[in-house]
């Protein structure tokens, strides 16, 4: 693959190009409609947008016991793979839709864009196959071969984005397009989005309260756009006193898709840092590790987002165990292992 | 034994640190492995983020040469001649620099 500044450049002209020769553009008059009917009614008919969320909470017994926890600490998984697009990214995906149209930010003439390192892209190309809307997706040239895959399975138009700059270059490259044709796009900025952690507040947080019986003491999920810890936890926060706990790479330099390390990547405007209760660091290995004993001890194949969760999780519950504290830990199951097996990290060995 | 080739390695956003926000820098090497060795000497603290304890790629990295993933080729030692792309990814999208 000619991977590099060249490539990069020559697909950056090749955009601006496109763009230029369009016949059609939106006109500012167009730009501020109202809400698209049958863009609206489109969703509520749509099999794949009533197939998102209410999700499975497992609890994970098999894998309490290989960690060795007492009775008296739970850990249950969210299993979002079950989602029509495999990953708890429907959810962002569906929500940010749903109140793009509703404003009339996302109607005719109007294409989806964003940037994203691929759950969150699946899923708008998804409802963008199942809803008629056409979506442009800037994606980091290193993304796993799965998402780059399945995203052309779903019709979206695809621009990689250098993949020495990883997600945030993607973010940066979207910044550049939309200043350069904003009326063509709605630019969905899951980074920024209120509609981002607000899907985590109507479906995930009030499925988790339900579904633990109130009892949750804990939930960990990872950090990416931080739209479900920051979405998720707020809920649980009105409902009682449920520590907060964000999971992020241990290194800058990590292995762990769709998870940002804080400290050295461009903060998403939707983060809180006042929210969370703790932030734990985990290795990728650790991930990975951990979403290994995960199949090979429950038979549930995540991804290594999932495993970064569970890692953390571990490590939690060990130190709530040895100060004998009883403890009901939610996990978040991100997203199915099957979309990282070109990667390294799955291979044989 | 091939000899010494001066190549271009093309550093990843959050190895930058490493490389005083250098995006490209030059090392000498007859083999991926040597040219890893010379930016450890220059850039100290890069190559155990490369490599692991035993000296092999870590699982979640890919090295390129001229865009071929050494992992198809001889891994550490595939041969290098003067003028190659050596590129360090994370197997995955990660955060990077602001």
């Amino acid at each position: 693959m000619p991977w590099g500044v060249s490539y990069f450049l020559m697909k950056n002209s090749e955009y601006a190009m496109h763009d230029r020769a369009k016949a059609t553009r939106t006109t500012p008059e167009q730009a501020i409609c109202g809400p698209d009917a049958a863009l609206l009614a489109s969703i509520a008919e749509s099999a794949v947008a009533r197939s998102i969320g209410n999700t499975p909470l497992h609890r994970l017994r098999r894998y309490e016991r290989y960690l060795g926890l007492p009775e008296t600490i739970e850990l249950h998984l969210k299993a979002e793979w079950v989602n029509p697009g495999g990953s708890i990214k429907d959810r962002t995906a569906l929500s940010i839709v749903r109140a793009a149209i509703k404003s009339g930010q996302l109607g005719p003439g109007r294409t989806l864009l964003d940037a994203t390192s691929g759950n969150t892209g699946i899923a708008y190309a998804m409802l963008g196959a199942a809803l008629s809307f056409p979506v442009t997706l800037v994606v980091p040239g290193s993304a796993s071969e799965e998402r780059k895959r399945t995203l052309a399975a779903y019709g979206a138009r695809v621009i990689y984005s250098d993949p020495y700059e990883g997600s945030d270059g993607a973010i940066r490259l979207v910044r550049e397009m939309t200043s350069v044709a904003g009326d063509d796009f709605f630019y969905a900025d899951q980074y920024n989005n209120p509609a981002n952690p607000a899907a985590h507040v109507a479906t995930t947080g009030p499925e988790i309260w339900r579904q633990s019986d109130g009892r949750v003491t804990h939930l960990v999920a990872a950090l990416g756009t931080t739209g479900t810890l920051m979405g998720t936890g707020a809920y649980l926060r009105q409902q009682g006193a449920v520590q907060l706990i964000g999971v992020q790479p241990a290194e800058a330099f990590h292995g762990i898709e769709g998870l940002k390390h804080l400290p050295t990547a461009i903060v998403p405007g939707i983060y809180d840092p006042s929210l969370p209760d703790r932030i734990m660091g985990i290795e990728t290995e650790a991930a990975f590790e951990a979403a290994r004993a995960l199949a090979r001890v429950e038979g549930f194949f995540a991804g290594s987002s999932t495993g970064a969760n569970l890692a953390a999780a571990g490590e939690l519950a060990r130190e709530l165990a040895s100060a004998g504290q009883a403890a009901r830990l939610v996990v978040i199951g991100c997203d199915g292992g099957a979309r990282y097996l070109s990667t390294g990290l799955w291979e044989l060995g | 034994m091939a000899s010494e080739s001066t190549v271009q390695v093309l550093i990843p956003t959050p190895l930058r640190r490493f490389t005083d926000g250098e995006s490209r820098v030059e090392v000498s090497g007859a083999t991926v492995g040597d040219a890893l060795d010379a930016l450890e000497a220059r850039f100290p603290g890069i190559d155990e983020r490369v490599r692991d304890d035993s000296g092999q790629i870590r699982r979640f990295v890919n090295l390129f040469v001229n865009g071929q993933n050494v992992r198809d080729r001889d891994g550490i030692a595939t041969p290098l001649s003067p003028g190659d792309e050596l590129g360090i990814i994370p197997a995955m999208a990660g955060g990077s620099a602001a």
